[in-house]
């Protein structure tokens, strides 16, 4: 039931907002806050649980819900999923506690919006049948739409259509995909399933393997997003409000890269195999354009959101190297993302929920006036430019190592990524706080906030604690990282019942966390 | 006759006794005493939650009704259907149509009797009974149409409406005299037989007949290009008598397509099934993409409700078990989303205004967050998001389609779901994101209106997360007959 409640926490608590009374704000961020803490307590104690030395899905729970179809509630954890969870738990109470002032309207809807969105997010990842995961997929699309479309700025509208559609033009292959390979399955078994484990077993003809990992990629793609698949997520960011930006970066992007990791290349191998190389030279297109694109930004908000296409681009080479270092390395960066572009996003809201603007121009000089928000930028500024110590170099290293194996020329080419990112990280900041206090209207403005404290002290503090000790992050997702790369890699029977943390991978002699978390501190 | 006759009709009667009830009614009805027509719709409720109750009773019966009526587990599907889709427009009215000045008598009486014609159509075995079921189901909703007197839009969209509707009786009509100038008899069974032993060279006069058929029924599904009353129409008539129509007819329409074309017609499928799945393509596409156009809401469902009938051909090209059951879910799934939604247009409609206007839902969120939320949900549904039953019918047609590798069919089918959720959403972006707010005074919603809605979503939620019931019942109403 652990699970289960996890998703009905948040869903069941979003309800219950709803009904409380319509002038009752105050009431209404204490109720919403409190239900989004106690969903992220009721995490840590699965975590708590969780045995970290297994590669198994844990905290599994299966009833049957539609027989004749093979579809059933079938729900599991893992060592991959563990921490995409965490992260929605722990980003969900700092959205909402970073709109407590900025959102003044319609408080209610928001909060409402806020939670089931979480537990949309949440369905998605810990579900482990693809009509279930499709539900919660499709799901999720409503609640950001209403995020953006309602508490957005002013091109809000045409930011949350474009984002609606474009991200359903790609998921609807990826439901037709979906049905053919359970139907595919009935057609080998005798059975149709939509159930994971039961997928994972099933071999494909490899001419067939290319459509469909062709029709599940493009919708992961479009979510990552995926250069040239890239243009919904300027606008989206831009127009949401803080909370919105902060949710979307920080882990519905990363829908994406769970996506290919858990279906597209597992499901689909010899395809994977044969495509990744494309799918990394895509990567790493995204990396250089993204950080050039970011480069010129006069907007902040536009600044950290194409940033974001250039980090998820070393995410998503990662996972094409399709080894344990490459995969957990983009994994771990999934993860410091989330944190630290969420840190980003919320630092732009406040100098925006301030001054009204997210120009560039418009600052200078900021160190002098609010000199503890300043220090805090600055930490989660080094933290995305991946400064060794902080949590974004863990993850860039282990992806450079992983790909190099593979890709080296490719590799060569995305580390300039890192070069370009320290660019246009520090050009801006510069920008912002240092020099001389130009504009007059920036004169006086406060400081960090007590509340903004607590929203902003969890993120740097992860920021941190990431780099510094990576291995706690790491080891849980070793096991199953393990599993799903020998599983790309066809060198097990993939036979999910199968207790995989006991069997030896050829090829996987490396033993990745270890030696890497030493040479990175 | 015997009693068996009897006992296979006995929910038609009912429904029968109670149209005849109110006109009775209505007609010693104090002249001057309006307020007594509010109870008239009362006699509806009755006798079609009789003729429900009757119907489950029929469940695995297989009665034959005076060698024409076959009440099989189809016709009891779709029999219970028709008179729930009937039980909803009665609630949903009561208040609206007192409103908007409708003669109530005549109101109950005539969409009474077209469910009549509706049930029967969907349970007879025989073209020419089909054919006088399609004539009392079509002239009861041509008047309905023009029920609201005062309404010059409404006689425009009658009158049209009625003399598309009589050429296409008439191409209907033509078919069924060249499947019997072939077979011989208007029996489907016999058809079916005859049909059948020259399958593989059926000459001219067959293919005209099955062609003919084919316009009759494209044109009451409102399939392209037999669809152009539907905009008209779906705008003309008073917005509960659309919810209706465009829920009943359409479901019966398709009860006697699936009838005739996978029991008579099945042995020539390979004749009829490229031509359908064009009409099917051509339907999605021109639904949808007309559909963005609109800024009358009414015309924007009318072509949405176009498009729907595309998909549900789907359904009827990929006609294996799995396709047929899901029409039969489809055409529920469809049916109850689509009268909240109507719901909601008919009770925002004021004496002077019809709140048809796109512009009119601007910042209605503000105003009128239940009736909203409520049309957001159904708006949804018609677009195919989960939790709703819109996502699951459309699995469910989009699933059989696949099964019988209609592989383009089903991509064409989910990429016009998506651009018709554009349009949907645009009602959703001005409820809910529009900064000013539509003048104009939006009326108090009867206490009837909102539970027929409340049922309405309840059914939309239930059916969108526990669907496995209807869609072993869907499974089990095909498998008895086909």
């Amino acid at each position: 039931m652990a699970l289960t409640l996890l998703v009905l926490l948040p869903l069941v608590g979003g309800l219950l907002v709803l009904l409380l009374g319509k002038d009752r704000d105050r009431l209404v961020r204490q109720v919403a806050l409190s239900i989004s803490l106690v969903t992220f307590l009721a995490s840590l104690w699965l975590w708590s649980g969780f045995d970290a030395s297994s590669a198994d899905f844990q905290f599994v729970e299966r009833y049957t819900w539609l027989p004749d179809f093979g579809i059933s509630y079938h729900v599991g954890m893992d060592g991959i999923t563990l921490w995409l969870v965490l992260l929605t738990t722990f980003l969900t109470p700092i959205g909402l506690l970073c709109s407590w002032e900025s959102v003044e309207q319609r408080v209610r809807e928001f909060s409402f919006f806020m939670l089931l969105l979480e537990a949309a997010m949440i369905g998605v990842f810990i579900s482990l049948d693809l009509f279930l995961f499709y539900l919660f997929w499709d799901a999720m699309l409503i609640p950001m739409y209403f995020l953006i479309g309602i508490w957005g700025y002013e091109q809000r509208i045409y930011a949350a259509v474009k984002f609606m559609l474009y991200t359903m033009a790609g998921s609807v292959l990826m439901l037709l995909a979906i049905l053919w390979i359970a139907y595919y399955h009935q057609t080998v078994t005798g059975v149709v399933s939509f159930d994971l484990l039961d997928l994972y077993a099933l071999e494909i003809p490899a001419e067939l393997q290319m459509w469909l990992f062709l029709a599940f990629t493009v919708a992961f793609a479009i979510k990552v997003p995926l250069f040239p698949f890239h243009t919904w997520l300027p606008d989206a960011h831009v127009q949401a409000p803080t909370a919105g930006s902060v949710i979307l970066a920080g882990v519905m992007l990363k829908m994406g890269t769970y996506g290919l990791l858990r279906f597209s290349f597992p499901l689909f191998p010899e395809a994977a195999l044969q495509f990744a190389p494309y799918i990394a030279i895509l990567a790493v297109i995204g990396i250089v354009y993204g950080a050039l694109v970011a480069m010129v930004q006069p907007d902040m908000k536009k600044l950290v959101a194409y940033s974001s296409v250039s980090h998820l681009g070393f995410v998503v080479l990662g996972l094409c190297a399709m080894n344990v270092t490459g995969v957990q390395g983009a994994l771990f960066q999934m993860l410091a993302h989330g944190v630290s572009t969420g840190g980003l996003f919320l630092i732009v809201g406040m100098l925006s929920e301030r001054r009204h603007t997210k120009l560039i121009t418009e600052y200078g000089g900021l160190k002098t006036v609010m000199p503890k928000l300043v220090a805090m930028f600055l930490l989660i500024t080094l933290a995305s430019i991946a400064l060794p110590g902080m949590n974004g170099f863990v993850g860039e290293f282990l992806i450079f190592v992983g790909s190099f194996a593979e890709h080296p020329g490719l590799t060569a080419i995305a580390v300039s990524g890192v070069i370009l990112s320290a660019v246009y990280m520090l050009w801006m900041f510069q920008r912002v706080n240092y020099g001389p206090l130009t504009n007059p209207r920036n004169k006086g403005l406060r400081d960090l906030s007590a509340r903004e404290w607590v929203v902003i002290a969890p993120i740097v503090a992860m920021c941190i604690g990431m780099g510094v000790a990576p291995g706690v992050f790491l080891k849980p997702m070793e096991p199953a990282v393990k599993r799903i790369v020998a599983q790309m890699r066809g060198m097990v029977p993939v036979n999910a019942d199968k207790t995989t943390s006991e069997v030896v991978f050829p090829g996987v002699e490396k033993t990745t966390s270890e030696v890497l978390v030493g040479s990175a501190r | 006759m015997n009693q068996n006759d009897f006992a296979a009709i006995v929910p038609v009667l009912m429904v029968t006794l109670a149209a005849c009830t109110t006109m009775v009614a209505e007609a010693f009805r104090p002249q001057r005493d309006l307020a007594a027509g509010r109870w008239f719709g009362t006699y509806g409720l009755i006798g079609l939650g009789g003729a429900i109750a009757a119907s489950l009773n029929q469940w695995n019966q297989s009665l034959v009704g005076f060698g024409v009526i076959s009440v099989d587990n189809f016709t009891v599907f779709f029999n219970i259907t028709l008179c729930a889709i009937g039980i909803l427009t009665i609630i949903l009215s009561a208040g609206n149509a007192e409103r908007d000045h409708l003669p109530l008598g005549e109101y109950y009486t005539l969409m009474l009797f077209s469910i009549v014609g509706m049930m029967l159509m969907a349970s007879t075995t025989d073209l020419l009974v089909i054919f006088i079921a399609l004539e009392i189901m079509s002239l009861g909703v041509y008047v309905m149409t023009a029920i609201k007197r005062s309404s010059a839009e409404g006689a425009e969209a009658s009158f049209k409406y009625f003399v598309l509707g009589a050429f296409s009786s008439a191409f209907f009509l033509y078919g069924i005299a060249m499947a019997y100038a072939v077979t011989g008899t208007t029996r489907l069974d016999e058809i079916g037989m005859r049909v059948a032993s020259s399958a593989l060279d059926p000459g001219i006069l067959t293919i005209l007949a099955m062609v003919l058929l084919l316009v009759g029924f494209a044109f009451k599904v409102g399939a392209v290009p037999f669809h152009m009353w539907t905009p008209d129409a779906y705008q003309g008539a008073p917005t509960l008598v659309t919810g209706f129509m465009s829920t009943g007819v359409k479901a019966a329409a398709f009860a006697a397509f699936i009838r005739v074309f996978l029991s008579a017609l099945e042995p020539l499928r390979l004749d009829w099934m490229p031509i359908v799945s064009v009409i099917a393509a051509l339907t999605m596409i021109l639904g949808t993409v007309v559909g963005v156009a609109q800024t009358s809401v009414k015309r924007m469902l009318a072509y949405s409700s176009i498009a729907h009938a595309g998909y549900l051909l789907v359904g009827l090209v990929a006609a294996s078990a799995a396709g047929k059951a899901a029409m039969l879910f489809y055409l529920v799934a469809y049916s109850v989303t689509n009268l909240g939604a109507f719901g909601v247009l008919a009770a925002l409609v004021t004496p002077d205004r019809q709140h048809d206007d796109v512009r009119d839902f601007a910042g209605m969120s503000r105003e009128r967050p239940g009736l909203s939320a409520l049309l957001t949900l159904f708006l949804l549904s018609l677009g195919g998001f989960p939790p709703t039953v819109g996502f699951i019918g459309k699995w469910y047609i989009f699933n059989a389609a696949m099964q019988e590798g209609m592989y383009a069919l089903a991509i064409l089918g989910v990429l016009t779901s998506v651009v018709s959720v554009f349009f949907y959403l645009r009602i959703v972006v001005m409820m809910y994101m529009s900064d000013e707010t539509a003048p104009g005074h939006r009326p108090a919603v009867s206490a009837m209106t909102t539970a027929g809605l409340l049922i309405a979503l309840a059914g939309v939620l239930y059916l969108g997360v526990l669907p496995g019931g209807l869609l072993s019942i869907a499974a089990d109403s095909v498998a008895s007959i086909f």
